[in-house]
């Protein structure tokens, strides 16, 4: 026991503090791409939604091929292809190559996953807005980015949370993806440390219970948001059946 | 065919009002499924027209032409002088003058369409605040005035879905008042009403026309359209059956169709 505190322990010879380094790298990533996701969502949905032929086909093509290829490959081949490409585009204009961080490539990398899947969760979360709330405000003369904040984006919020709720425990878990292109989020440096100790149990044990944290108290943030989106209508627990 | 009429009620009303609405030859296709076919109808300032008949018949597709919730596929609407620029297809060409428009005409909908996620007043001061700009001090003190008329001031904080239909329904009528209309669109503001609820509603509707709002009122209520409108329009497959002041349509109506529609539904 007075072993396993020594090596969880935060200052050096512990390796503590490197987990609690990599725990806020993959939170950062994962809030950075969750939110990146987010905003790709939101277009992409209305882009399904009420953009011509053109965007909608670009959009599907998006979708499908993010949903169907594996997560890790897709890391792979964005990492490398975006760095790639970045470095082309820096060198011929002159720059030399450039030093991309790993948190910007992670949410990069990560967000553009994390699009595709909440497309898909908000273009159903408007659809299911009843289609008088959106009439309603046509018939008012509300130009349509004000339509969007203030009515369509309140009203399709509670049919939304759960599937972003998911979609955000999946962001947090997909950071440990990223140890592949070496970068230093929970994961990797969890295995540098049980690598490095040969406490290989005790670290992973300890990795998986920051993860439950993280988990369990995104849980509760998700349940009150929740709460928050549906009011205005009646809990579904008063409905006597 | 329908200019005599209208001629004839234009006489009976002082020429120098003038006009609210106007829509000239219009005509709606669903597909190949033409549902207008040539609708021409004048509501001049303070003239309540209603509008009537069976299911089917075009009604409400007429009353949403008008501020182009449903494209016409050709015509014109004039809104207060201000005709509306359409395209080829019906479209309309200038999104800020229609939505202008649009922020001139107070809509009632039949299943009120009230914003769930908001409660009374939040509804009420919605789009004076965001759309025409207007003080939220100001709007929110409109806002209560508009619902103690309406009989809801203590409901002022709850939201819609813990109201019954008539009171939501007068909420929506609230929320129509409160951009000061040039004109009021009423789609079947009663159908979608327990038979106990129509009273309150037909109260406030009742009033408005009274204190000389202009409206344009489809209903199925055919004692309350006689009683409150200056001007009655049938519409039967699409077209103006018949049309005229309020004691002539449904006190001697002329049309087949009419009489067996006015049979049917008494």
């Amino acid at each position: 026991m007075q072993e396993v505190i020594e090596l969880l322990s935060l200052s050096p010879p512990g390796w503590g503090g490197n987990l609690l380094r990599g725990l806020m790298h993959s939170l950062q990533i994962a809030l950075g791409a969750f939110g990146f996701g987010l905003v790709i969502g939101l277009a992409g949905a209305c882009g399904k939604l009420y953009g011509g032929p053109i965007t909608r086909d670009l959009l599907a093509v998006y979708t499908t091929v993010v949903r169907a290829v594996p997560e890790l490959v897709l890391i792979l081949i964005l990492y490398y292809v975006g760095s790639d490409l970045i470095n082309k585009a820096s060198e011929a204009m002159g720059y030399g190559r450039v030093q991309i961080s790993g948190v910007a490539a992670g949410i990069w990398v990560l967000g553009i996953v994390q699009g595709a899947y909440a497309t898909e969760i908000l273009r159903g979360a408007i659809k299911a807005i009843p289609v008088g709330q959106i009439e309603a405000a046509r018939a008012f003369g509300m130009p349509p980015l004000m339509m969007l904040r203030r009515v369509m984006i309140p009203a399709m919020m509670s049919f939304a949370i759960p599937g972003l709720a998911n979609l955000w425990l999946i962001a947090t878990k997909d950071t440990a993806l990223l140890a592949v292109v070496g970068f230093n989020e929970l994961t990797q440096e969890t295995r540098q440390a049980a690598s490095s100790t040969r406490a290989y149990f005790t670290f992973f044990l300890a990795a998986g219970a920051l993860y439950l944290i993280v988990t369990l108290l995104s849980a509760r943030f998700f349940a009150r948001l929740e709460a928050w989106a549906r009011k205005g209508q009646p809990s579904l627990r008063t409905v006597k059946v | 065919m329908t200019a005599p009429i209208a001629a004839q009620t234009v006489a009976d009303r002082p020429a120098t009002q003038a006009e609210a609405i106007r829509v000239e030859d219009l005509h709606k296709s669903f597909g190949s499924l033409e549902v207008l076919k040539g609708i021409s109808l004048t509501a001049r300032k303070g003239d309540v027209v209603a509008i009537i008949g069976g299911s089917g018949s075009g009604k409400s597709t007429c009353l949403r032409c008008i501020n182009f919730l449903e494209t016409p596929s050709s015509g014109r609407i004039v809104i207060d002088g201000e005709a509306v620029e359409m395209r080829a297809d019906g479209t309309p060409a200038n999104r800020r003058q229609i939505e202008r428009i649009r922020s001139r005409l107070g809509m009632v909908f039949q299943a009120f369409n009230l914003w769930t996620h908001r409660t009374l007043l939040e509804n009420i001061v919605e789009v004076p605040v965001h759309v025409l700009g207007v003080p939220r001090r100001e709007a929110r003190d409109r806002a209560m005035t508009l619902l103690d008329r309406v009989g809801l001031a203590e409901k002022a904080d709850t939201y819609p879905a813990f109201l019954s239909g008539g009171q939501q329904q007068r909420a929506a009528i609230a929320r129509a008042l409160a951009i000061e209309p040039s004109a009021m669109l009423f789609d079947e503001p009663t159908s979608a009403l327990d038979p106990e609820l129509v009273g309150e509603v037909l109260t406030v509707i009742r009033d408005l026309a009274a204190e000389g709002r202009t409206m344009i009122l489809v209903t199925h209520e055919m004692k309350f359209a006689r009683e409150v409108s200056d001007h009655v329009i049938y519409l039967s497959e699409g077209r103006i059956e018949e049309e005229g002041p309020p004691d002539k349509v449904f006190g001697a109506p002329t049309s087949e169709r009419l009489k067996q529609f006015l049979k049917s539904v008494s």
